[in-house]
């Protein structure tokens, strides 16, 4: 892993969506950022469901499931892990997960 | 190739119909061209619960043929036609309507007559039968102009009959000959009990009454005379004393004819002529006649197998029986007069309770020979079990029928039972056949009924089946486990109780309080929101709630394949004025959305962007439009017809009152999602049994039809209730919203649950309509609260800015999602497909 992250601004604390997602612009790349305010933790994916051929991850619903954090894809209801984009009921189904932090109040992703 | 062989079959009941499905499920179809008469005007029906045509069933419900089946099997039947003669030497079978068809084998399913005593006065007016379709029309008309009736025979035909006659509100009388009811099956202890428990129901019980003639009454239209000097005056009487073979035209072709009737036939169902067989009632075997249904279906299995070349023989049958009497449990098994030479008795009495249990034990102690059950048939499925398969009692039989004392356990689990053992009778379904459909994925009771028809003739299996089931899904693993998710160790029931008893308004709450922990995921997110929401009734894009909505909900639209979406507004009724189908027309026009009738009656528009949603729905609202509720769990539409106000048949305002019941439920959240229909005459073009809640006019206010749906199993909506005024239409449909909304599991439409509701039909109607929770006040509160608090989502959305700020596409870009392409088709858009994609990006490229 390169020492030196590039870290991208994306937007606003306050655009997060609390215990749900947004999706975001980067690099012309579609990614959907999710929110967790109890554990104060936020992940990045992207947004493209591999499953429905549509951009929508970031309109799932998520939570956990047994203690891995989730989105449940709107289409076809495939969980997908929240951390590494694999996809839970597929093995051989990953999509990418990107480094994403808080700071002074704004989200920032690498690409 | 060899030429068909020509195979016909008499008569199309029960049995001679579940011969035919038998032969067409089995290898040797192909070998015969087969032509069966029926005589009756319709083909086979449900006999064994003929009484529910009294509760509403239609001919259509009580039918046993699947759809096309005739003409999928090539099987030619000649309805209303009854076989007249046979002549055994040329091989021809006649009917009455002057066919003649040439066999090569012939199948007797001619099924049995009701018998009735050659009492002078027998044949007036209205002295009527009990076992066929007109037999219960006829009784249905007669019964309109009378006050009391009579069934003449206390058997269990008899006592299914005079409840029947006491549910078309006559006062009944059960007249019978011995001094024991179900004499065939009691003995005078059960019999007793029994005869407490039938007047219990208002049905006043004569013994030992020899009639002696019917005339003309004084105060009815009949007077019963009885031996022993007295009389009975009634208007009606029903004669179930006995049902008689119908072998007349076996008998007049020359087979043979047991002793007392019915047609002789050998182990392979073979009567005298080896080209005919005959099953079912008609047959005698072994001095025998079985007058029930499940020997007669063995019997068809017998014959196919035989002409297939295969082994198999009948060999006699079980004649264990429960009664089908609501609130009345009887039962009897085996050998219940103790006839087996050196058997040994033990009884149980309780008349407190009225309760009754005899079983009948070997000489050695070993082995169950018979049982009688009544008041606590309980142990049925138990007893059944030990004395069908010889199962060895324990050390202390009397254990299995006394209350127990201590925490010893004496039912027969499921688990002690071989996998060769007979669960339903009715369709010979062995336990290891049930255990390989729960292996293949049947985790619940409907899933094992469609799969292996078990529990689906009389139904007196269904306990049995439902403690096999648990135990298997106990034992691989999937446990009994009724928990919603990983993440509440609670049905959505319970977590339904828990909201409000403590009053929980949000998830978070919930969870600290009442989870396994962890975040929670789509399946108790989704449910817990749908409970709040129905107890509280809150706005659903609400901070606390937001994140509990599935993406339709928390968009307020349905996402299509695309990642687009669709705007439904709601058109109460299907009603929609010219201004606004123009306002509609414009907004759709404007956005360049496809647009298209649904099959609920009202106008669905696709293709809209999630940053479009805002800006459609501002528009429509403006126009006069709300929310549809389309992506919700929650009321849908309640579909209408024209109705008395243009329709020259209606006789009521069908529109009117679709309008008001959609408003009075729009918004409603739910389980699953709730339809309605509302026709204004039997002709029901609304459709209105097909639907959860569906309402059609009478003469004499509204008939309510309960838990139908269409969908991917379709049920026919059941009668609830008849000719009701609209305040109390309003007050049942209240009751039965909201006790589903309480009691139902997530994703269970109304006809699941009620179908798994223990009790069904009754037992709803037993908490709607009697009030027998005490909870109908609490119910119909808590729906007013949910009428009260009623708002629109899109209006309560588009009036706030913060609650904006998810309908775009991106946070930090006003871009759109590139991937959203459409392409024209007859006249409206339509999302493009991978190879437009392609040729688009190609082009754009260049
Ligand atoms: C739009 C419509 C088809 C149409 O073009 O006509 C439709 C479209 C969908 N139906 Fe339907 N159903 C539509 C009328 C029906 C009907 C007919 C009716 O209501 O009279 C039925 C059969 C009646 C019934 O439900 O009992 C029907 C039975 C279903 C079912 C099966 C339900 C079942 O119990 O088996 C599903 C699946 C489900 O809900 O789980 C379903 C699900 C769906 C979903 C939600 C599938 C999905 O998840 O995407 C579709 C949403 C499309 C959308 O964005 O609106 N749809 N669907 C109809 C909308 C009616 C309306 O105005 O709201
Ligand atoms: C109200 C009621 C409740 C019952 N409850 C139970 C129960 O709980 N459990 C149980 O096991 N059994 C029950 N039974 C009995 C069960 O219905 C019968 O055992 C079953 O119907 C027998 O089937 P089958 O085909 O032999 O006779 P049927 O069903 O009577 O069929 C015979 C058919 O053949 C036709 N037919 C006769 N002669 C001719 C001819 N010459 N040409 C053409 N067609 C002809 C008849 O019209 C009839 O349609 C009940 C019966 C009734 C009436
Ligand atoms: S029938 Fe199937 S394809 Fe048609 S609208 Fe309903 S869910 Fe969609
Ligand atoms: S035993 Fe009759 S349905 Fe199973």
């Amino acid at each position: 892993m390169s020492s030196e992250q590039h870290w991208i601004d994306v937007c606003s604390t306050d655009d997060l969506q609390p215990d749900s997602g947004i999706c975001a612009l980067i690099e012309n790349k579609q990614v959907a950022i999710f929110y967790m305010p109890k554990e104060q933790a936020v992940f990045a994916i992207n947004n493209y469901d591999p499953f429905g051929n549509a951009n929508v991850l970031s309109r799932g619903l998520i939570g956990d499931i047994n203690g891995i954090p989730m989105v449940s894809s709107p289409l076809y209801k495939q969980h997908f892990n929240l951390l590494t984009g694999e996809c839970l009921e597929d093995e051989s189904v990953c999509v990418e997960a990107y480094a994403i932090r808080i700071e002074n109040g704004r989200v920032e992703v690498s690409i | 190739m060899s030429k068909k062989q020509t195979l016909v079959v008499i008569g199309n009941g029960m049995v001679g119909h579940n011969f035919l499905v038998n032969l067409m499920a089995s290898e040797i179809k192909d070998q015969y061209e087969v032509v069966t008469f029926c005589e009756e005007p319709r083909a086979a029906y449900d006999r064994v619960h003929l009484t529910e045509y009294f509760s509403g069933k239609t001919a259509e419900d009580l039918s046993m043929v699947e759809e096309g089946f005739f003409e999928n099997n090539d099987i030619t039947i000649h309805l209303g036609d009854k076989a007249s003669a046979i002549d055994l030497q040329k091989k021809w079978v006649t009917s009455e309507k002057g066919l003649s068809i040439n066999y090569d084998k012939l199948v007797l399913a001619t099924g049995s007559y009701a018998f009735v005593p050659p009492i002078p006065g027998h044949d007036r007016e209205n002295c009527l039968v009990y076992r066929t379709i007109e037999d219960l029309e006829a009784i249905t008309a007669a019964s309109k102009n009378s006050k009391i009736g009579a069934v003449v025979g206390g058997g269990l035909l008899g006592l299914e009959a005079a409840k029947a006659l006491k549910d078309l509100d006559l006062k009944t009388n059960v007249i019978q000959f011995s001094p024991r009811l179900m004499s065939a099956q009691l003995d005078d202890g059960g019999a007793k009990m029994l005869a407490d428990k039938i007047e219990a129901l208002g049905v006043t019980v004569l013994a030992s009454k020899n009639t002696l003639e019917i005339v003309d009454g004084d105060s009815c239209q009949h007077k019963m005379i009885f031996a022993d000097g007295t009389e009975l005056e009634t208007d009606i009487v029903l004669f179930s004393t006995g049902i008689r073979p119908r072998d007349e035209i076996a008998r007049s072709c020359g087979l043979k004819i047991g002793g007392r009737g019915g047609i002789v036939i050998d182990d392979q169902c073979k009567t005298s002529d080896p080209d005919i067989y005959a099953i079912g009632e008609c047959a005698v075997w072994n001095d025998q006649v079985f007058g029930l249904v499940a020997p007669g279906y063995s019997m068809a299995r017998t014959v196919v197998a035989d002409l297939a070349d295969e082994q198999a023989s009948f060999t006699g049958a079980d004649m264990s029986t429960k009664l089908k009497l609501n609130g009345v449990d009887v039962a009897s098994i085996g050998d219940a007069h103790a006839n087996t030479p050196g058997s040994m008795v033990y009884t149980y009495q309780n008349g407190a309770e009225g309760i009754y249990k005899r079983i009948v034990v070997s000489e050695d102690g070993k082995k169950l020979l018979g049982s009688v059950l009544v008041g606590d048939a309980s142990g049925y499925g138990t007893l059944l079990q030990y004395c069908l398969n010889g199962i060895e009692l324990p050390e202390n039989p009397d254990a299995l029928i006394l209350p127990h004392r201590s925490d010893e356990s004496v039912g027969l689990g499921p688990d002690a039972l071989p996998d060769s053992a007979q669960i339903c009778s009715c369709y010979d379904v062995s336990k290891g056949q049930v255990c390989s459909a729960i292996e293949n994925g049947c985790t619940n009771i409907a899933s094992l009924k469609s799969s292996t028809q078990a529990a689906t003739g009389c139904g007196g299996c269904a306990a049995l089946l439902k403690s096999v089931l648990d135990c298997e899904l106990e034992k691989s693993g999937i446990a009994v486990n009724t928990d919603i998710c990983e993440h509440f160790p609670h049905t959505r029931q319970d977590l339904y109780n828990i909201v409000m008893v403590e009053d929980i308004k949000t998830f978070d709450d919930l969870l600290d309080k009442h989870g396994s922990g962890g975040r929670g995921c789509e399946v108790c997110k989704q449910a817990v929101g749908s409970i709040l929401a129905s107890y509280w009734n809150d706005y659903i894009l609400e901070k606390n709630h937001l994140s509990l909505q599935d993406t339709n909900d928390t968009f307020l639209a349905n996402m299509q394949k695309d990642g687009t979406y669709s705007v439904v507004p709601r058109m109460t009724g299907g009603e929609v004025s010219p201004d606004m189908l123009i306002a509609l027309g414009k907004v759709a026009k404007k956005y360049n959305l496809y647009t298209k009738v649904t099959g609920g009656q009202r106008i669905d528009l696709f293709g809209a962007r999630v940053d479009q949603l805002p800006l459609i729905w501002e528009e429509l609202i403006a126009a006069g439009f709300e929310s549809g509720h389309a992506y919700g769990k929650s009321l849908r539409t309640v579909k209408s017809c024209v109705g008395s106000t243009w329709c020259r048949f209606g006789v009521a305002d069908s529109v009117g009152l679709a309008v008001e019941l959609e408003n009075r439920y729009k918004g409603l959240r739910a389980p699953h999602k709730i339809k309605f229909a509302v026709s204004g005459c039997t002709r029901e073009c609304a459709e209105a049994q097909g639907k959860d809640i569906g309402v059609i006019a009478t003469e004499d206010g509204w008939n309510l039809y309960v838990c139908g749906n269409g969908g991917m199993k379709p049920r026919h909506a059941d009668l609830f209730a008849t000719n009701l005024d609209k305040e109390t239409l309003i007050k049942y449909i209240d009751r039965v919203l909201i006790f589903y909304v309480r009691s139902a599991d997530r994703l269970q439409r109304t006809s699941v649950w009620m179908e798994n509701m223990e009790g069904g039909l009754d037992y709803l109607k037993s908490v709607v309509i009697d009030d027998k929770l005490g909870i109908c006040d609490k119910l119909e509160q808590q729906m007013q609260h949910v009428v009260d608090t009623y708002q629109c989502e899109w209006k309560t959305t588009i009036e706030d800015e913060s609650k904006l700020k998810r309908f775009r596409h991106f946070v930090n870009s006003d871009n759109t999602d590139e991937k959203i392409l459409f392409v024209e088709e007859r006249g409206q858009i339509r999302p493009a497909n991978e190879e437009e994609h392609q040729h688009m990006k190609i082009a754009e490229e260049a």
